[in-house]
């Protein structure tokens, strides 16, 4: 199996973030995993992405013809990439600060209001931690528990406090969409 | 009972000099030979000579060395330094090396205040290649490549590299000398003396500028030439220290 | 033993300073700067191991050069613009004989270009790129865990061969994260007769190529040629990849390799057998291997990320035996593997 995600937003959302912890849970998990994220000019003060790719074999290209999953947390995203999710994929989009829908009838789209999660937790800043419990749970590609384990070991030695808000915020997300 | 009242020194090699009669390397080569044999520091020196006349600066001290790219000696040995440093590392360089190619590098290395010794020789052309105006040429100077004189508006103005290092907050000890009779020789020994003592003592970036005569490329006799270093050249570039830093940075250093 | 998730910048960085890299100098060019950042941090952090931001990339090349002379273990990295200044270096460490390691995170070009992933620096490194008679290892990783690998192999060949070593990789490479787990360096062997440490009591030495006699020129000129068929002969590395049963063969390295990879999974779910050769040195070319594939296969695509570089080695390997098509995006343009299959694919059936 192989599994293409995209994750896309503006600068300062946390995308990186969603992505090099999947791709350190998916490690973690035994699997193949490579994280590519978009660099230099182009992410200053201007959009970011990143592409993650998980299989249980050599991952050929980091490159992502057509993801599996796509993650955007801001319009301009959901215009660049919609189109070339893959058929019966999925999209997770930030429905905080998005009021436009995809366009494609062939994929499964979740909306999640995670800023507005985000603001009710008390800390806009994790608003990409509960798009994270959103995706791991419709994903399914590792368990809240090794995803949990991760970000931990990414975030490192900061506050302990970062943890704790950070477990609840992925709750929030996994929570918010429906079985 | 036998004075010696001259001899080589121990860090010359037995070689004649190739250098042109008259031309002031070979008494600066014997000069910072002298001063090695003094300080007891050749059996730690490592020097980086220039492309330039003194590029087969190897064949006459008999201490370690390594040649650089045009205008690099300094970088190379910043770098010699970080690596080892209780040695002695020191570049030897001319005006196009140090003052046009390799300006950034030297200016970088003063900047970092790189605890080594920059020898600088300074005689307004370019030898090696046949005479063409070097940074330090003087205005109205004829050359092969200003042969109407350097000229302000078209090529600039002579760089006067002591003044502009002497603003660096990196360096210690910038003095300039000239080659050109037995009293300013002397002087000039005890200034090349003086910046290897400050690079022992770890106190950091020094450089000593010497005027030094080329009679072959100036087009005059060896008499003229040293007249000419004394009447013209210490005009534009006056000798003198233009930095002493080394007695308040020992004074630093034993506080500290 | 645990994998660590990693940029291919960090995991330069890193494989460096576990060979022993002592002396790192650099100046920052995206897409590299990650490198140039790990080795402030790490170096420093690390007793006794220097390093230094550099004026320019020139002044970074001569740096290690200096220290390289001062016997220590070297390394800088840029990229393509940066590399082009640093030619000047490169050939003087090969010309006097000093082993250091050498990372172009190769960039769209020429000029400026831009700081996309691109692969137009392959006539550069291979061919040399400075002036002289000279040759530079160039190794080609296509993996995190290759540049792991190949980095600490560098430190051994630059000190085996007393030469400049490149890391030849792109901006893909150098920005992408993947597992990697370090091996452990094997020490380093490296005689102390060829170091600067000062003459002590003992007769000086010195380092240099300026050779005025031609003859003397001349003999050094063809002892460097000698080490380099010594290089040819002993180190070339490729990787073949489902060539056994295969009608055509893709020929690519690095990134390029990776989508190329990604295309062949495509292809041959489609029917269509297509192999691919990989060489992981670009200099020594791994031309035998290659040529000895056209015994049996006719048809060879070459595809990098250029307008057509390494396509010269693949021609001269293959000598005419063999008929070969070519696929470039130069500028920083890369093609997914979707993109490359449909182009592999008209070719194919074009050739079938």
């Amino acid at each position: 199996m192989i599994f293409k995600a995209i994750f896309s937003g503006f600068g300062g959302q946390g995308v990186l973030m969603m992505g090099t912890s999947l791709a350190h849970g998916a490690m973690s998990n035994g699997y193949h995993v490579t994280f590519l994220p978009s660099y230099g000019a182009e992410i200053r003060g201007g959009t970011a992405n990143c592409t993650v790719a998980i299989a249980d074999e050599e991952i050929a290209s980091p490159v992502a013809s057509e993801p599996d999953y796509l993650v955007v947390m801001n319009a301009p995203s959901l215009f660049s990439f919609q189109n070339k999710v893959a058929a019966k994929g999925v999209i997770f989009l930030n429905s905080s600060i998005i009021s436009e829908r995809s366009s494609r009838s062939d994929v499964q789209a979740y909306a999640v209001p995670c800023g507005d999660i985000a603001q009710d937790l008390g800390n806009t800043r994790v608003a990409n931690i509960i798009m994270m419990g959103a995706f791991i749970k419709k994903s399914g590609i590792v368990t809240p528990d090794i995803y949990l384990k991760s970000l931990e070991s990414i975030m490192g030695g900061r506050k302990k406090g970062v943890a704790e808000i950070n477990r609840k915020a992925f709750a929030a997300g996994f929570d918010y969409v429906k079985d | 009972m036998v004075k010696i009242v001259s001899k080589k020194p121990n860090s010359l090699k037995e070689k004649i000099f190739h250098y042109c009669p008259g031309c002031g390397h070979s008494i600066v080569h014997r000069l910072v030979a002298e001063v090695f044999d003094e300080l007891d520091i050749r059996g730690i020196a490592i020097g980086v000579p220039p492309a330039g006349c003194a590029v087969l600066a190897y064949n006459y001290f008999d201490i370690d060395m390594v040649e650089a790219p045009h205008g690099r000696a300094t970088a190379m040995a910043a770098a010699i330094k970080r690596v080892l440093p209780d040695r002695m590392v020191f570049s030897y360089q001319g005006d196009g090396d140090l003052a046009a190619i390799g300006i950034a590098e030297s200016l970088h290395a003063a900047n970092r205040g790189d605890n080594i010794t920059v020898i600088f020789i300074n005689n307004a052309v370019y030898g090696m290649t046949g005479g063409q105006m070097a940074p330090t040429t003087l205005l109205n100077q004829r050359t092969t490549t200003s042969p109407a004189g350097r000229h302000k508006t078209l090529d600039g103005y002579p760089l006067k590299v002591s003044e502009i290092f002497s603003q660096l907050q990196g360096t210690t000890y910038i003095e300039r000398c000239a080659v050109s009779s037995p009293a300013t020789v002397n002087k000039t020994k005890k200034a090349i003396k003086k910046a290897f003592q400050c690079q022992k003592d770890g106190l950091g970036f020094s450089l000593v500028e010497i005027l030094s005569a080329c009679p072959t490329n100036w087009k005059m006799n060896s008499i003229d030439s040293v007249q000419w270093i004394d009447d013209v050249l210490c005009k534009e570039y006056p000798p003198g220290v233009f930095k002493d830093e080394t007695a308040a940075r020992k004074l630093a250093e034993a506080s500290s | 033993m645990n994998k660590t998730l990693m940029s291919g910048n960090h995991v330069i960085g890193e494989a460096s300073i576990r060979a022993g890299c002592h002396f790192y100098a650099g100046y920052p060019i995206t897409p590299q700067n990650e490198l140039t950042e790990y080795m402030s941090e790490h170096m420093r952090s690390n007793e006794g191991r220097v390093f230094i931001q550099a004026e320019s990339e020139i002044s970074a090349i001569n740096m290690i050069a200096g220290a390289a002379a001062a016997g220590a273990r070297v390394m800088t990295s840029s990229s393509s613009p940066g590399m082009s200044l640093k030619q000047e270096g490169i050939s003087s460490m090969a010309a006097c004989e000093l082993p250091g390691v050498i990372v172009n995170i190769m960039r769209g070009g020429p000029g400026l270009g831009n700081i996309r992933p691109a692969q137009g620096d392959y006539f550069q490194a291979t061919r040399g790129g400075g002036h002289g008679d000279y040759r530079t290892i160039v190794l080609a990783p296509a993996t995190c865990q290759e540049l792991a690998d190949l980095t600490m192999d560098a430190f051994d060949f630059a000190d085996k061969y007393r030469t400049p070593v490149m890391i030849l990789a792109d901006g893909m490479m150098g920005q992408m994260m993947e597992p990697v787990i370090f091996k452990k360096p094997t020490p380093r062997q490296y005689p102390e007769k060829f170091m600067l440490r000062g003459a002590g009591t003992g007769k000086s030495k010195f380092i240099r190529a300026l050779l005025l006699d031609p003859i003397d020129a001349e003999e050094h000129n063809w002892k460097l040629a000698r080490k380099y068929e010594v290089i040819t002969k002993n180190e070339t590395l490729c990787e073949e990849y489902n060539v056994e049963d295969a009608d055509m063969v893709i020929v690519a390295y690095g990134t390029s390799a990776r989508i190329a990879k990604g295309a062949i999974k495509r292809l041959r779910d489609n029917g269509m057998k297509v192999g691919l050769f990989r060489p992981i040195t670009l200099w020594p070319f791994p031309e035998q291997k290659l040529r000895a594939l056209s015994a049996k296969i006719k048809n060879f695509f070459v595809f990098e990320l250029s307008t057509g570089q390494m396509l010269d080695d693949v021609r001269l390997a293959l000598q005419g035996y063999a008929h070969i098509d070519f696929h470039g995006r130069p500028g920083g343009a890369v093609p997914t593997p979707a993109e490359l299959t449909n182009v592999i694919a008209r070719v194919y059936n074009k050739n079938d």
